[in-house]
C-alpha cells in the first residue's frame, strides 16, 4: 500500500503546483513510530527494565556490534542455508507429489488420501519423532523445514491443477493439442496462481519451522544466537534476532510477490 | 445412389441421454462440403449437445456419427488461454514451424494484426471472439462448428461479426454448423436452417436468398421459422 502511494507521488506526471512538500511520511507510519518512541521513553525512564526488554537504541547498538564482529552474519548464513536446503527438499517433494496427484487419476487415488490425512497433523508436533529418527544435528532441522514446505505446496498445486477450466481443456482438445500440450499450455499455467499462493505460505511456514527447529540444541544460527543471549539476559540481542527473522520473512514474501507480478503479468488489464 | 462428394457431416439415428433424460432423440443430419447450416432452437433443445458430439467431445452416444476431415470450433465464450499471447493462442496446437507467420496471416483476416502480441484479457469481447474465429479458421477445417459465438456480444458488434463470418466462410468455404437461437442471424447466414425441438429436427428451411442478404429480405421467411419454433408473430405483435 505505502509503496504504491509513494510510487504515485514520485511520478513526475502527477506533480502539480499544489504538491510543494518534497517529504511526505505516509499517515500509516504515525502510530508505529509513536509506539517505538513510547518504548524508548519507557526504557529511558526506567519503567521498562532492560532485563525484560532492551530499549530500541540499545537494540540498534547491539545490532551494529553483532554485524561488526561478524556474529550476526555467520548466524544468518547458517540459518539461511538450513531454510534453503529444507526448502529445496520439501519443495521438490511437494511439487512432485502435487503433479503426480494433480495430473493422474491413479496418482490422486493413491497419493491424495494419505497426504490429506497427514496434513492435519501440526508438523511442528513431529519434533520428538524427528529427534528420534534424525538425532539432534542438522537433519531434524532440515526435515522440519521440509515438512513445513511440502504440504502447502502440494495442497495448492493440486488444487490449482484441479481448478483448471474444463472449457479451456475442451477447446484445446478440439483444436488439436496433444496431451503434453494440454498439460504445458493449459493445465499447468492455470495452476500457477494458486501454486504461487502455496509458495508464499510455504515460505512463511519455512521460517516458522526454522525458528522452532533452531530451539533443538542448535550450536549455530540465529536460534543459537537468541538462545545464547537469553542465558545472559541479553534482551537486546534477542530482539535483534527476532528482527532479522522478521526481515527474512518480509524479504521472501516480497520476492514471491515480485515473481507473481512477473509470471502473472498476463492478468494486467 | 451414392453422392459423388463425401458429406462433411453424416449423422444417422443419433441418440443421447443424460441418465433418464433424453436430449437427442434420433437425429438425422447431413451437411454438404461448403454448406452453411444453422441449428435453431430454444435453450435445452439439444443443439449444443449435438455440436459437442460432432466436435468429438462426447463419444458416449447411440447411432452413427461421421465427421470426416478436420473439425474446428468457436464457442460462445472465446476460451482463449489468458496466459498466452494472442498470436500463440492461434498457432498453438497447429504443429507448424512458422507458427507466428501463420498466426499473423490469420489475424490479418480478422483485422487484428495490431493485437498479435497482446494478452487476451486486454481484448474487448468482440476482439476476443475474432481471435477465436481466427484460431478456428487457421486450422483450415472441413467443418467449422460455431456454438452461439455471437451470443455474448452487444448488438452492434454482433452485426459486424455476421459480416465477418460470412466473408470468411465465402473465402475458405468450410462446411459450417452454426448453433443459435437468433432467427435473424440464422436467416442472414445459413443456406439451410434446421429447427430442433426436444431432441428432434422438427423443421427444415432452405433459405435460398441471394447473398449478401439484407435484414429486410429475411422478414418474410422469419414468420415461418418462428412459427416452427412455436412463436405466433401475429399474436406477439
Amino acid at each position: 500500500m505505502t509503496l504504491s502511494i509513494a510510487g504515485v507521488a514520485a511520478r513526475p506526471k502527477t506533480a502539480t503546483p499544489v504538491q510543494t512538500r518534497k517529504f511526505r511520511l505516509p499517515l500509516r507510519w504515525i502510530s508505529p513510530v509513536a509506539l517505538v518512541l513510547l518504548w524508548q521513553l519507557a526504557s529511558s525512564t526506567g519503567v521498562l527494565s532492560p532485563d525484560k526488554l532492551a530499549s530500541p537504541l540499545t537494540v540498534a547498538e547491539s545490532a551494529g556490534e553483532l554485524i561488526a564482529d561478524g556474529q550476526l552474519g555467520e548466524a544468518f548464513a547458517v540459518s539461511i542455508t538450513r531454510v534453503l536446503f529444507g526448502f529445496l527438499i520439501g519443495g521438490f517433494a511437494g511439487v512432485v507429489l502435487g503433479l503426480a496427484s494433480g495430473l493422474s487419476r491413479w496418482g490422486e487415488t493413491l497419493l491424495d488420501p494419505p497426504v490429506q490425512m497427514l496434513r492435519t497433523l501440526p508438523h511442528l508436533g513431529l519434533i520428538p519423532l524427528f529427534i528420534l529418527w534424525f538425532g539432534i544435528g542438522e537433519e531434524p532441522k532440515l526435515a522440519l523445514v521440509a515438512a513445513g514446505v511440502a504440504f502447502p505446496l502440494y495442497l495448492n498445486l493440486h488444487a490449482g491443477i484441479r481448478q483448471t477450466d474444463p472449457g479451456l481443456v475442451e477447446a484445446a482438445r478440439v483444436l488439436g493439442y496433444n496431451r503434453f500440450e494440454r498439460i504445458v499450455h493449459v493445465v499447468l499455467p492455470s495452476a500457477v496462481p494458486q501454486t504461487l499462493v502455496g509458495l508464499r505460505i510455504a515460505f512463511g511456514t519455512a521460517w516458522l519451522s526454522l525458528i522452532v527447529a533452531e530451539q533443538i540444541n542448535a550450536d549455530a544460527g540465529l536460534g543459537f544466537l537468541i538462545n545464547n543471549a537469553r542465558e545472559f539476559l541479553r534482551t537486546d540481542v534477542v530482539v535483534v534476532g527476532l528482527v532479522v527473522y522478521a526481515l527474512l520473512g518480509l524479504t521472501t514474501d516480497a520476492l514471491v510477490r515480485l515473481l507473481e507480478r512477473r509470471i502473472l503479468r498476463w492478468r494486467a488489464r | 445412389m451414392a453422392s459423388p462428394v463425401k458429406p462433411a457431416v453424416s449423422v444417422r439415428g443419433l441418440h443421447k441421454a443424460f441418465g433418464a433424460r433424453t436430449v437427442l432423440d434420433g437425429i438425422d443430419l447431413e451437411v454438404e462440403p461448403g454448406e452453411f447450416v444453422a441449428l435453431l432452437g430454444r435453450s435445452g433443445c439439444g443443439k449444443s449437445t449435438l455440436l459437442r458430439i460432432l466436435a468429438g467431445l462426447d463419444r458416449e452416444v447411440g447411432g452413427e456419427v461421421e465427421v470426416p476431415g478436420t473439425v474446428s470450433i468457436a464457442f460462445q465464450q472465446p476460451r482463449l488461454l489468458p496466459w498466452r499471447k494472442v498470436w500463440r493462442n492461434i498457432s498453438l496446437g497447429l504443429h507448424k514451424p512458422d507458427g507466428r507467420a501463420v498466426a499473423l496471416k490469420a489475424l490479418e483476416e480478422v483485422r487484428l494484426t495490431d493485437h498479435a502480441d497482446a494478452w487476451p484479457l486486454t481484448l474487448s469481447g468482440g476482439e476476443a471472439q475474432r481471435v477465436s474465429l481466427a484460431r478456428a479458421l487457421v486450422r483450415e477445417p472441413d467443418l467449422l462448428l460455431l456454438d452461439e459465438p455471437f451470443g455474448a456480444l452487444d448488438a452492434l458488434t454482433r452485426l459486424a461479426m455476421h459480416h465477418l463470418v460470412e466473408d470468411l466462410w465465402t473465402r475458405h468455404k468450410p462446411a459450417v454448423l452454426l448453433v443459435t437461437h437468433d432467427v435473424d442471424e440464422a436467416l442472414l447466414l445459413a443456406d439451410r436452417i434446421l429447427v430442433l425441438d426436444e431432441g428432434r429436427v422438427v423443421a427444415t428451411h432452405h433459405v435460398g436468398l441471394p447473398r449478401p442478404r439484407r435484414r429486410a429480405s429475411v422478414v418474410e421467411q422469419r414468420t415461418r421459422v418462428l412459427a416452427d419454433l412455436g412463436v405466433d408473430v401475429e399474436e406477439a405483435a
